[in-house]
């Protein structure tokens, strides 16, 4: 069963695309979307298996517009093809018998042009049977907690004027904390396509070395305003808030967006900041819900000036404007932030006196229009005198506006960029992640 | 299908096996400034093959139903467990599964079926129009989730359960703006375990009347004051207030450090069952699968423990955890029945509930009557909360100043924060069963892989002493 979804998956796809573009009628325009996953997950806590498990899964959407009306639904896909194609005939039938029921909807989009792509990564991955005996060893002696996803994805997308799109990639992520006996945690990722227990057991000894700082006693700092730094795996939980009512054109023209400032009254950033939508590296598919390809590169705010908003198809034809062919929630799906010209090296001097912060947790606007975020330091968080790391900090929470961390307080930009791969996975194993460097700020506002 | 049957004509050398089959319909219809944005239908059906070998348990979930594949799944998951048993972080047997026979139903007046697309469509379009008070409203929008799901659970030892249910989530929303001025209103995007009869039109447009003007009037609010205030909250805010700094702290899994690489750890530890002084005396905490109408109401876990209403704090004091049997055999603290997967291919973890603040002796007016110089909020907007589950900030949509015993100026951005046991300590009135309302949400987030569950959380108005503060930008 399990090979029989991984190998036919794109045959599997473009058969249940022909049977229900065969059955088109009249006047309906059908878009397909088709998308699952064969998964391993293992979940691991003080470097012992806690759950272990596959997950096989697969579901197919189907969006139909008739008469400027439309409506969809989305079906389990199970690999018994005859069957599937049984069940997705009878939704099709089903959303017929909806879609007349429903009001005009102006802003529904029939693509005008058809597009093509076939993206497929193949990798070679450990057998979820191998997976404890090749990466529990490694992590005894220290306290580690965590989760092992590895394994096949797969996105496909069609519509009845004849666009294809395909996608898949075997992928694996290790995301995981390491502890020390007094709950001082660090942070490590290890992410790929092709497992090497070589280049894996380094990672974990590379990981366990980082603790070594975390050994000294925490030292408590006061709420107030300091120079910072905020590393990178920092910076793109920063970056991940302007997917959520910040660089979407829909949320600006509703007047519920952080960056409504930039727009509406030309207020910049600082200029070393610099953000695109990058789709060169090939880790998330390049084309959207409606199978449109965006552009492989799209200047989001360039040297602190609000270049381009995101805008899907529904939100230029509602708005009178041009499409960039975003996708229906206008985030950032392949972010991208410019390095600067601050060396590794050198951050520690730079702080001289401040805080290095390496990891950030549970954000949230706390004022979504003025653009003020709130949220925790974690992990490898430290107070740093004279150049020097004195000891890590107990967790504070800070609240600050990105009009001030990625604007006037934005000192310098760290050269390396680097990939912070997204871990996720509600309803399936998310895809990509994103690139950016660390950002050092002559001050940052910690709260409580 | 008959589960028990499939069951029976598994085979492989396990201890123990567990099938949980759910089936889930959601349907989602929603209309932004007068036109249709979704009618979609969402439909999820899948099986969870679970079996215990050598004292630990592994999965495998699929979403099709054939014996073979089911043989096949079965297969993979006792891979799953031996391949891991060298490496348990606990040894379970079967008493990890406790035998339960029965049914759970939600409770509801009208089906699913009791309203049309077309006819929700009518309705959210109505309410659209009656969102838009005034010309400064910029945006509105209405919707509602109807989720049908049913959860069936057979076990090697015997057990066999059938649970129903009927949920709908609601929201209407109102921005407003005058300048560079920019305001939103919502309803508070709750949920429940009712029937159609939930969309009653005269109270859904009276509810739209009222979120559009409050929005407007947001518009010209002073902004909420900075300083330490009494701090007056309404249940669709408490509603967060004790999911974050309640119950996720006291979800043993957490304590024990399942979750220290995603949610985070807790400031509880397991000796203070029985001992620590969550909060003031007024302070009652239960886990309640039995309120009528509430989201997270169930017959059973989906480790089969049937549920049962238990005090989790009480007279302030912490009596027990939220902890479904694993976590119970695990740390020895008395939990409840919340061993619970968001669906068919999630493995159980400790979740939330109903979680819900009992009901004290103080009316609304006595409440606001005993405040000299405060702040009331309604309806949160903005939520965070450290991975220990101490430091919280936490903002609302709306503010009133209370002066001298009455409600007075309206506020904008009104925020406020504090830290878990000092605040709940601070608790000084609870508002009696008039002021009683249950809410609900679908999207808690928690556990790796991840998973999102719906949660019921039922409370009266409250009252804290001397809290922080503030406003916006």
């Amino acid at each position: 069963m399990s090979n029989n979804i991984k190998i036919n998956a794109e045959e599997q796809f473009n058969k249940l695309a022909e049977a229900i573009f065969n059955d088109k009628k009249q006047d309906e325009f059908i878009t397909i979307s088709f998308g699952g996953e064969r998964s391993h997950f293992l979940r691991f806590s003080q470097s012992k298996i806690r759950q272990n498990g596959m997950v096989h899964d697969a579901s197919l959407n189907i969006s139909l517009i008739y008469d400027n009306k439309k409506c969809s639904g989305n079906i389990p896909i199970t690999g018994d093809l005859s069957n599937d194609i049984i069940i997705a005939k009878n939704e099709l039938d089903r959303l017929r018998s909806e879609v007349v029921q429903l009001p005009v909807d102006p802003f529904a989009i029939i693509p005008n042009k058809v597009q093509f792509s076939n993206n497929i990564n193949k990798g070679d991955l450990l057998s979820s049977k191998n997976v404890p005996d090749s990466i529990l060893p490694s992590m005894q002696g220290t306290d580690i907690a965590g989760i092992w996803a590895s394994g096949f994805i797969f996105s496909g997308n069609a519509n009845s004027l004849g666009q294809k799109h395909w996608f898949s990639t075997e992928t694996f992520s290790l995301d995981c904390s390491l502890i020390t006996k007094d709950e001082k945690m660090v942070k490590a990722t290890f992410s790929d396509s092709n497992w090497n227990q070589e280049k894996y057991e380094k990672f974990m000894n590379d990981s366990k070395e980082k603790l070594y700082h975390m050994e000294k006693k925490s030292v408590k700092i006061d709420p107030g305003n300091y120079r910072t730094y905020i590393a990178s795996a920092g910076v793109s939980d920063l970056l991940g808030m302007l997917s959520w009512n910040g660089i979407s054109e829909a949320s600006i023209q509703r007047g519920q967006s952080a960056l409504c400032k930039m727009k509406n009254e030309k207020v910049q950033l600082s200029p070393c900041f610099s953000l695109t939508e990058d789709f060169r590296t090939g880790l998330v598919p390049k084309f959207n819900g409606l199978g449109e390809i965006s552009d492989e590169t799209l200047p989001l705010i360039h040297n602190g000036i609000l270049k381009n908003t995101l805008v899907s198809s529904q939100t230029a034809k509602e708005y009178k404007l041009n499409s960039n062919y975003a996708s229906s929630g206008e985030y950032i799906r392949s972010p991208y932030m410019v390095g600067g010209d601050l060396k590794e090296e050198d951050v520690l001097k730079k702080i001289d006196t401040g805080l290095y912060l390496g990891n950030l947790h549970y954000l949230n606007w706390s004022d979504n229009i003025g653009g003020r975020i709130t949220g925790m330091t974690r992990y490898a968080c430290f107070w740093v005198e004279d150049g020097e790391i004195v000891a890590p900090i107990e967790n504070m929470r800070f609240d600050d506006s990105l009009y001030n961390f990625f604007g006037n307080n934005l000192e310098s930009v760290s050269e390396e960029v680097i990939f912070n791969a997204e871990t996720g996975s509600y309803n399936n194993r998310s895809l990509g992640g994103t690139h950016c460097p660390g950002i050092l700020l002559s001050s940052f506002s910690l709260t409580l | 299908m008959d589960l028990k049957k499939t069951l029976n004509q598994i085979n492989v050398n396990a201890d123990w096996i567990g099938l949980r089959q759910v089936k889930e319909t959601a349907t989602y219809r929603a209309i932004r400034d007068g036109n249709p944005v979704s009618n979609h239908k969402d439909q999820s059906h899948g099986m969870m093959i679970e079996v215990l070998k050598n004292g630990q348990f592994g999965y495998c979930a699929i979403n099709r139903f054939d014996m073979q594949s089911i043989q096949f799944a079965a297969e993979e998951a006792l891979v799953q467990a031996e391949s891991a048993s060298s490496y348990s972080l606990s040894k379970f047997s079967e008493d990890a599964r406790p035998q339960s026979k029965g049914e759970y139903l939600s409770q509801y007046e009208k089906d699913s079926n009791s309203i049309s697309a077309g006819e929700l469509n009518d309705l959210l379009i109505k309410a659209n129009k009656t969102l838009k008070v005034s010309d400064k409203i910029v945006s509105v929008s209405a919707y509602g989730i109807i989720t049908e799901a049913e959860f069936n659970f057979v076990s090697t030892n015997g057990s066999e359960t059938n649970q129903k249910f009927l949920m709908i989530t609601t929201d209407f929303s109102a921005n407003a703006q005058d300048g560079n001025v920019l305001q939103r209103r919502t309803g508070g995007r709750s949920g429940n375990q009712i029937g159609i009869e939930v969309f009653e039109e005269d109270r859904i447009l009276s509810l739209c009347n009222t979120i559009g003007e409050q929005a407007i009037e947001l518009l010209t609010a002073e902004e909420c004051p900075t300083g330490k205030f009494d701090l007056v909250l309404t249940p669709d805010q408490m509603m967060l207030q004790i999911h974050e700094s309640i119950g996720h702290a006291i979800e043993i899994d957490r304590i024990l450090g399942d979750e220290r690489n995603y949610a985070g750890w807790s400031f509880v530890r397991l000796d203070d069952f029985g001992k620590l002084k969550y909060g003031s005396d007024l302070l009652n905490i239960t886990f309640d699968p039995s309120v009528k109408s509430e989201l997270a109401s169930y017959g059973f876990d989906d480790g089969g423990l049937k549920a049962e209403r238990e005090y989790i704090i009480k007279d302030g004091l912490l009596l027990r955890g939220l902890g479904g049997k694993e976590s119970q055999i695990r740390s020895k603290v008395p939990g409840v029945a919340n061993f619970r997967a968001s669906s068919w291919n999630r493995a159980p973890i400790d979740r939330m509930a109903n979680l819900n603040l009992e009901p004290g002796n103080s009316s609304y007016d006595d409440i606001i009557g005993s405040i000299e110089n405060g702040i009331l909020m309604e309806t949160n907007r903005s939520w965070s909360i450290d991975d220990y589950r101490n430091k919280f900030q936490f903002g609302c949509e709306y503010g009133k100043i209370i002066k001298d015993g009455k409600l007075t100026k309206t506020i904008k951005n009104p925020n406020y924060r504090g830290v878990s046991t000092p605040f709940w300590n601070n608790l000084s009135m609870v508002g009696d069963e008039s002021t009683f309302e249950v809410h609900g949400t679908p999207n808690c987030g928690k556990g790796e892989p991840n998973q999102v569950i719906r949660v019921g959380h039922a409370s009266p108005i409250c009252k804290f002493n001397d809290i922080e503060i503030f406003g916006g930008a």
